[in-house]
């Protein structure tokens, strides 16, 4: 790797969006090249900096008013956090002046992609299978701790997504620790955990597909399994519990990926 | 309220709990396109509008960056409007961008650009003196806190586009933050 292209990778290392091979990469030249190694640790800082800031606006309170004034339901719902958005077929709001044509439409049309049934049964064995392969070969974990705030960053550079790593001990399932799996050629992450003598994989990978919103459920080869997708990631629970204990796990898990939620 | 069917009201409770949630994320970036606060919170009026029209049809996957996609058009389509300069047209802001020097060798060290307190007015401004695709592609990462993707989708430019973009940005912003830390010491 030269430092030009090490210029650009370095972002998407300190962002945690490269793939475990090129993070290798950036890493070894920059262990060589004291001018990469130099900008790595400034912009790290600068990161840091702006991430201990607080750059966001909070909306006028008036605005929100305005907002809300418009939509014709004035109940807000307890919301269900695995269901967030389920598109209704029906137009509703036909009392809004059409504006400039807009490219909304052109825009969910671009994000629009779907995982078909069979390919979506294709990954299930494949995460089926790596969970069991987790179990055989002695290799749980490759950061082993109980610690959320270990596991997460250890991610960080290893897969192109930055894993929420939930602490449910409180809850009955024990925190393992995080492993590097590979599902459909690509690094994935794992976190693992415990209930009594049972192991869950919660497999996170960026999302394959068009949002689900709620949890699809299937066993395979007598393992449970449990599908969703949130902020943008893919998880899947695979483990031998019974289907209600891992339901009850997804459910926790979810739960606490919205702490502002109500659940 | 009359007038409106159960599954109208049902819909629109779904849109409120989809969409509101991310209210602020939508008001920042439009904070930072659109510079003025009343331009703002017309643009994300207009956006809240748009995304309700287009609701039954929007399919996924996430509903951050969809609302932020329709917000950047907003503000796009009213700078077209009043044909300012101000449009993330690619050449315009090359352009720009170059006027600005890419790279200043840091006259602190990043330890204590670091410890040294920056109040957030003044990383504010200097990410508010960004050129526009610049400061966009900063604000959907650091603030909004979007994956590359994501941005990619918002942006409507391929992710190899998005790295670049943002290596060329923090490298903007270093030399302002640097420029920034000389002037203060």
């Amino acid at each position: 790797m030269n430092c030009a292209e090490c210029e650009v990778l370095l972002h998407a290392l300190l962002d945690g969006e490269l793939d475990a091979g090129h993070a290798r990469d950036v890493e070894a030249h920059v262990a060589q090249c004291s001018a990469c190694a130099e900008k790595l640790r400034a912009f790290r800082a600068m990161r840091g900096a702006m991430a201990a800031a607080n750059l966001k606006e909070a909306a006028p309170a008036s605005l929100r008013s305005r907002i809300e004034a418009a939509l014709p339901s004035p109940a807000p719902r307890v919301a269900n956090p695995l269901k967030v958005a389920r598109p209704s077929r029906r137009t509703f709001f036909g009392g809004f002046a059409a504006g400039a044509a807009l490219s909304a439409a052109a825009a969910a049309s671009m994000f629009l992609a779907v995982v078909r049934n069979d390919q979506e049964q294709t990954i299930a064995d494949e995460v089926v299978s790596a969970h069991i392969r987790s179990l055989q070969a002695g290799h749980l974990t490759d950061v082993e701790t109980s610690d959320q705030h270990t596991v997460k960053p250890w991610f960080d550079g290893k897969v192109d997504v930055a894993p929420p790593v939930v602490d449910l001990t409180a809850e009955g399932f024990t925190l393992l620790g995080g492993r590097l799996d590979y599902i459909g050629g690509a690094p994935v992450a794992s976190v693992v955990y415990r209930r009594r003598k049972h192991i869950i994989n919660l497999f996170v990978a960026r999302r394959l597909g068009s949002e689900h919103a709620s949890v699809t459920a299937s066993t395979v080869q007598g393992y449970n399994v449990r599908h969703w997708s949130d902020q943008g990631l893919d998880f899947w629970g695979v483990s031998d519990l019974d289907g209600e204990e891992l339901g009850e796990f997804v459910q926790k898990v979810s739960t606490a990926l919205h702490p502002d939620r109500p659940s | 309220m009359a007038g409106y069917a159960d599954g109208e009201h049902d819909n629109a409770r779904r849109f409120r709990d989809a969409a509101l949630p991310y209210l602020d994320d939508v008001f920042t970036l439009a904070r930072y396109l659109m510079r003025n606060a009343a331009d703002a919170e017309d643009a994300v009026q207009e956006c809240y509008l748009r995304a309700l029209r287009h609701f039954d049809t929007y399919r996924g996957p996430a509903m951050k960056p969809w609302l932020l996609t329709i917000l950047r058009n907003v503000c796009n389509a009213e700078f077209a409007r009043r044909g300012k300069r101000e449009v993330a047209s690619d050449c315009g802001a090359e352009k720009e961008a170059d006027e600005i020097p890419l790279w200043q060798e840091p006259q602190v060290s990043p330890e204590t650009m670091l410890l040294r307190q920056h109040n957030d007015d003044t990383i504010r401004r200097l990410v508010a003196g960004l050129p526009q695709q610049f400061r966009e592609v900063i604000v959907l990462r650091e603030v909004n806190e979007l994956s590359y993707q994501e941005i990619a989708q918002v942006s409507g430019v391929p992710v190899g586009t998005v790295m670049s973009r943002l290596a060329r940005a923090r490298a903007m912003l270093r030399s302002a933050w640097n420029v920034a830390e000389g002037a203060a010491s």
